[in-house]
């Protein structure tokens, strides 16, 4: 079986330079797994290619046990509530768009599809100064609300594209049998984009668990910190104990990881919701 | 449907939108005329911040900076991403392993990232210079992120490692899509590999290479995260790109109405972007053309 473009097994260089960037890609996460297995002397005097010498979980028992589980569940209640949030309001607002050809919807649409053109981190200050004065600043419940309105958009954009796609006689029987709003969105919309919630659930729920930039203006406390931030802290804290930080960093991507072993095709179909094909 | 169910129906997406990023990025215009230092009242500056914007040499240097990344990233990104998607699209056994293995990176938040570059790989006593010296090549060592000349260089390239896996996903899907009796046709016609490449898969990758270039480039826009992990904008001012300095500037220097300023150029920069790009590439009509996914 020959391949686009590209050559066979038979052919040596394809092959040759996709090992290449094997290294390229894999080599630093190797070397980040069995340099947290290493105590820090043995860090600085290790093997850069074998995991030599005394290996030792010390690493991830200190990290543990300085408390990354309070990090994981505040980011867990924050990536839970935002995706929630977005989802929801995303699809109602999608069929509402799908369903209506009026000019104002259209506007507010475009409005939506404005967000994707400018970069969050532009909003920044004013969101910081919003989110003092409503008395949410250094909560959990602050940093939800910034992440949902730049949630909406994209989200929005795939619904609507996928909802537009459902046939208008499906509606129209449903309608004849007397469904309303409710049950159309229950019973029609949501089961036929399937596909769609589950790329923009995969999609939102990597974007605010990996989000460093808003709890980093809005917490300042301990107690209210999420992973990505206190990843940030650990650096400080560790100082040089690379080994340490390296346990960190492992601990920190487990949940993701544990969704590529179990559900690779929908986590890589997320990553590039909207994008591909 | 009545309009009333309609304006329930977009009432809390709006609001959210609404409250907290349109009026966002309204109030950092009317925020880019005060003096402000956070916590003392605001004082009405006119113009100051941004005659200060416009004159004042780091925003210049960011500025340029930021263009810098993103052109590098664009070549960098773009034939690595393309040429691994093809050949990722090849469905043969080794292949598939190959893939799970490119994507790996993926699996890492930017902080996460920042943190395996900037403590493990390329700290003085990291992973690339022991490398160089047990192979022999110790004079080849650096202190990649603390010399001035080098460190952009180094942030590029860890930004490159961090979303080609991305891009070769987009290259991927894009390449198992084109019609394999093109492919055919070639064979019989005689065509060789590379002719096959250039004549069919470069052409028919043109939407692809469209969506992955309009997403490095207003990407750039938005590295914030790798960067502010691995130099925290140095050393010096170096690495400093826009967004660091509009946070630098707001929330290290305490001078809100100028990172305000700051964040109103970075939001014109990408909004300008867009509609060039869109114009240029009719990447709006390639949207529509490619509904759903």
């Amino acid at each position: 079986m020959t391949t686009p473009g590209f050559g066979r097994l038979t052919r040596p260089l394809p092959l040759v330079a996709g090992l290449m960037w094997l290294v390229v890609a894999v080599y630093p996460i190797y070397y980040m797994v069995i340099s947290s297995f290493r105590t820090p002397a043995e860090f600085l005097s290790g093997s850069p290619w074998l995991p030599t010498g005394d290996l030792t979980m010390e690493n991830y028992r200190s990290v543990i046990e300085g408390g990354i589980g309070l990090f994981f569940l505040n980011s867990l209640f924050v990536t839970v509530s935002s995706v929630a949030l977005i989802t929801l309001v995303s699809l109602l607002a999608a069929y509402a768009i799908s369903r209506v050809a009026s000019r104002t919807v259209l506007f507010v649409f475009n409005v939506f599809l404005l967000g994707l053109a400018i970069p969050y981190q532009a909003a920044i200050i004013p969101i910081y100064v919003i989110i003092n004065r409503t008395g949410l600043y250094d909560t959990l419940f602050g940093m939800i609300p910034p992440q949902v309105a730049f949630g909406i958009p994209i989200t929005v954009l795939i619904l609507v594209n996928f909802i537009r796609d459902i046939p208008n006689d499906l509606y129209d029987s449903m309608v004849m049998d007397g469904a309303g709003h409710f049950r159309l969105l229950r019973s029609l919309v949501v089961p036929l984009s399937r596909p769609a919630l589950v790329a923009v659930v995969m999609y939102n729920s990597l974007q605010v668990w990996n989000n460093f930039l808003f709890p980093l203006i809005l917490t300042q406390s301990q107690n209210v910190r999420t992973v990505p931030l206190a990843l940030r802290e650990f650096q400080g804290q560790y100082g040089i104990n690379v080994p340490g930080i390296m346990a960190a960093v492992i601990l920190s991507a487990l949940p993701i990881i544990f969704l590529y072993i179990v559900a690779r095709r929908q986590l890589l179909g997320g990553l590039t919701a909207g994008f591909g094909k | 449907m009545r309009w009333i169910v309609a304006a329930l129906l977009l009432a809390p997406a709006a609001a959210f939108f609404a409250a907290f990023a349109l009026v966002p990025m309204i109030m950092a215009g009317v925020l880019s005329l005060y003096d402000w230092d956070g916590v003392s009242p605001a004082e009405y500056a006119g113009l100051g911040n941004w005659t200060e914007a416009f004159t004042d040499p780091v925003t210049a240097r960011a500025l340029l900076l930021t263009v810098q990344v993103m052109g590098l990233s664009w070549l960098i990104q773009t034939p690595i991403s393309l040429l691994l998607g093809v050949y990722l699209a090849g469905r043969q056994r080794h292949r598939a392993v190959l893939g799970v293995l490119y994507f790996l990176p993926l699996l890492f938040s930017a902080v996460a990232v920042g943190l395996i570059w900037s403590s493990a790989i390329l700290a003085p006593s990291g992973a690339l210079n022991t490398a160089l010296s047990s192979v022999g090549l110790s004079g080849l060592g650096r202190t990649w992120l603390g010399d001035t000349s080098l460190a952009v260089y180094a942030v590029i390239a860890v930004i490159a490692w961090q979303f080609i896996p991305f891009h070769t996903l987009l290259y991927q899907a894009g390449a198992r899509q084109v019609p394999q009796v093109l492919y055919e046709a070639a064979r019989i016609d005689g065509a060789g590999t590379l002719q096959q490449f250039f004549r069919i898969t470069l052409p028919q990758l043109k939407y692809t290479i469209i969506t992955s270039t309009v997403l490095i480039l207003t990407g750039s826009l938005t590295y914030f995260d790798v960067v502010f992990v691995m130099t925290g904008g140095g050393p010096g001012y170096a690495t400093r790109i826009l967004p660091l300095h509009m946070y630098l500037s707001a929330f290290k220097e305490t001078d809100f109405g100028y990172g305000s300023a700051i964040a109103v150029i970075l939001a014109t920069v990408g909004l300008t972007l867009s509609i060039v790009l869109l114009r240029v590439t009719g990447f709006s009509r390639m949207r529509s053309q490619q509904e759903g996914f």
